[in-house]
């Protein structure tokens, strides 16, 4: 039996390095111990760096619109995708618009991203969120380039404007954002949520179960284009863009024709920075109608987190790193809000007024 | 047989090594895969949802083997306290291998999400889409899967020291299991020729162990 009282010192310093070795490594799964690694909190401070604190809001494109509607799909998508949303037939739709940055009380005369966010589910029980710009590209390319682009372009509380001291060296170490920079300088900001081409920024993977090809969407308006003037921005109403589309909703629908591009052999398909220059092989893969629209406190888009690698079968992410750090923040921006709870949005701000009124 | 077993029922160690290693693995893969944006992070995640079904489902197999085929018990120079903590201990263990995989399912059905196993199986919803919920358990999952972890440790270094310093039989119940006393106290082979059942008898008798046949 264990009368004898005297530990031995071998098997207790076993127990005790195989402890040691658990919690080591554990502690260097976790990234408390070892190398750099850039977490979702990283980059939610990131964005509350540059747009200022917001707690209960999402920590970019805070500003947001819900919209209820459906896809009719027409059952081409089907000739790269088995996923069951190409399939013929109509399926629920609900999104939300929103404009970029942190304010959720932003005003919309900035030229910054116009956004449609959306979760198509089919009967089956799958789901295919996205997130997409009204820009075809997307100033960087990694994660540690994001980080850095969002401490570059803080404005300046002075001037509204980043400070040219610290965007000068950013832009000479990111070149990469220069093709952006150009692009939104150059395109029509448009001047209402229904007349924008959406993009998927990031490129995925299609498969037909025999077939794969790598793939951008883009969401085309029916709905002409028209742009905002970007010489008199700062004259614009601040909700301007959210008051449009609450009153073209009231009177008809908007539409959209979901294209599906398929990367040619020469795409650069692992950068959001590239765009997809000359001829692609286009499918129209259906038509998105957004029949209403509601504030976000009486909507069902709040409480969503519309993360774009959430994916029907038949649809998989690409080598693009984007898509796993846009993943990861937006859950983590999602359990941040979720733990603080959600405020007023100013196009619930807007109604509850004219309602008094 | 009114004595009872030495051992643990070969299933119950079998399914008991099968989850330590899935268990280990899985809080592995959870801390890494909320420590980062890289590209790992889809990749561990997609691990992550159907280990912990897999660790669920297997737990519900394994707790009522464990309560039908019983537990040897404790060696009796234990104190009662330590008898108490050893208890105590497997029944939050248990509590654990439910609870964490479950508050996940629940987590991610407060917060909206579709409960995609994989990319062709989704679980329904077993809570309502609630962010205040949401955010409750979703703090909940890790502080209980932590707590987990301190606690699997604690485990494995009482196993250890039963196996290592104790040798009192009980990390062996978990593992090889006690050797058959068996062929020791059989009788030696009585060789009687009339016997006509000596065929049949014969057979059940092992043959003398060879000297270095200690397995």
């Amino acid at each position: 039996m264990s009368s004898d009282n005297r530990v031995p010192l071998g098997p207790v310093a076993l127990i005790g390095a195989i402890v040691l070795i658990l919690i080591a490594g554990f502690a260097w799964a976790a990234g408390w111990i070892g190398g750099q690694r850039i977490s979702g909190g990283d980059i939610t401070a990131a964005l509350d760096y540059n747009g200022g604190s917001h707690p209960g809001y999402r920590r970019a494109h805070a500003k947001g619109l819900c919209f209820a509607g459906t896809f009719a799909a027409n059952g081409a998508g089907a000739q790269l995708s088995l996923a069951s949303a190409f399939r013929s037939g109509s399926y629920p739709v609900i999104g939300r618009f929103s404009v970029g940055g942190g304010n959720p009380l932003a005003t919309d005369g900035r030229n910054v991203f116009h956004s449609m966010a959306l979760i198509l589910t089919t009967p089956d029980g799958q789901q295919w969120r996205m997130a997409m710009d009204h820009t075809p590209i997307f100033p960087v390319a990694d994660v540690a380039s994001f980080v850095a682009l969002q401490r570059a372009t803080k404005p300046d509380p002075k001037t509204g404007k980043p400070d040219p001291a610290v965007m000068k060296p950013f832009l000479s170490a990111h070149p990469e954002v220069e093709a952006f920079q150009d692009y939104t300088a150059r395109a029509v900001l448009p001047n209402s949520f229904a007349n924008a081409t959406y993009y998927s920024i990031n490129a995925f993977r299609f498969s037909t179960g025999d077939a794969a090809s790598l793939v951008r969407w883009q969401f085309d308006p029916e709905t002409p284009l028209a742009g905002l003037n970007k010489a008199h921005l700062d004259q614009l109403p601040r909700d301007y863009l959210f008051r449009e589309m609450i009153a073209r909703t009231a009177k008809a629908p908007s539409r959209w024709h979901l294209q599906l591009v398929v990367a040619n052999p020469g795409d650069v398909t692992d950068r959001a920075t590239m765009a997809w220059a000359g001829p692609h092989r286009m499918v129209d893969a259906g038509t998105l109608t957004v029949t209403s629209v509601s504030p976000e406190e009486t909507g069902a888009c709040r409480d969503l987190n519309f993360d774009p690698t959430i994916l029907p079968r038949g649809i998989g992410i690409s080598d693009d790193p984007l898509l796993a750090a846009r993943s990861k923040t937006y859950s983590s921006s999602f359990t941040r809000r979720a733990r603080e709870g959600a405020g007023p949005s100013a196009a619930g701000q807007d109604m509850a007024k004219e309602r008094g009124q | 047989m009114t004595n009872p077993p030495l051992d643990f029922h070969p299933a119950l160690r079998v399914v008991h090594w099968l989850m330590a290693v899935m268990v280990l693995a899985m809080l592995f893969i959870g801390v890494g895969m909320v420590s980062t944006t890289g590209p790992l992070y889809p990749v561990l995640l997609a691990l992550h949802r159907p280990v912990g079904i897999a660790i669920l489902v297997l737990v519900l197999i394994r707790l009522p083997l464990r309560l039908a085929t019983g537990a040897p018990p404790l060696p009796d120079d234990l104190s009662p306290l330590e008898k108490r903590i050893a208890k105590g201990s497997h029944g939050l263990l248990y509590l654990a291998m439910i609870g964490v995989p479950l508050i996940g399912w629940a987590m991610l059905s407060a917060g909206g999400y579709p409960v995609q196993v994989t990319k062709a199986l989704i679980l329904p919803p077993i809570m309502p889409h609630d962010l205040t919920l949401y955010a409750f358990l979703r703090e909940a999952h890790t502080i209980i899967a932590l707590l987990f972890f301190a606690l699997i440790l604690a485990h494995i270094s009482a196993a250890l020291m039963h196996g290592l310093i104790r040798r009192d039989g009980v990390f062996r119940s978990m593992t090889t299991g006690h050797r058959r006393a068996a062929p020791a106290i059989e009788p030696e082979p009585v060789i009687e020729t009339e016997d006509v059942d000596a065929g049949e008898a014969s057979a059940s008798i092992p043959p003398p162990p060879e000297p270095s046949d200690l397995r």
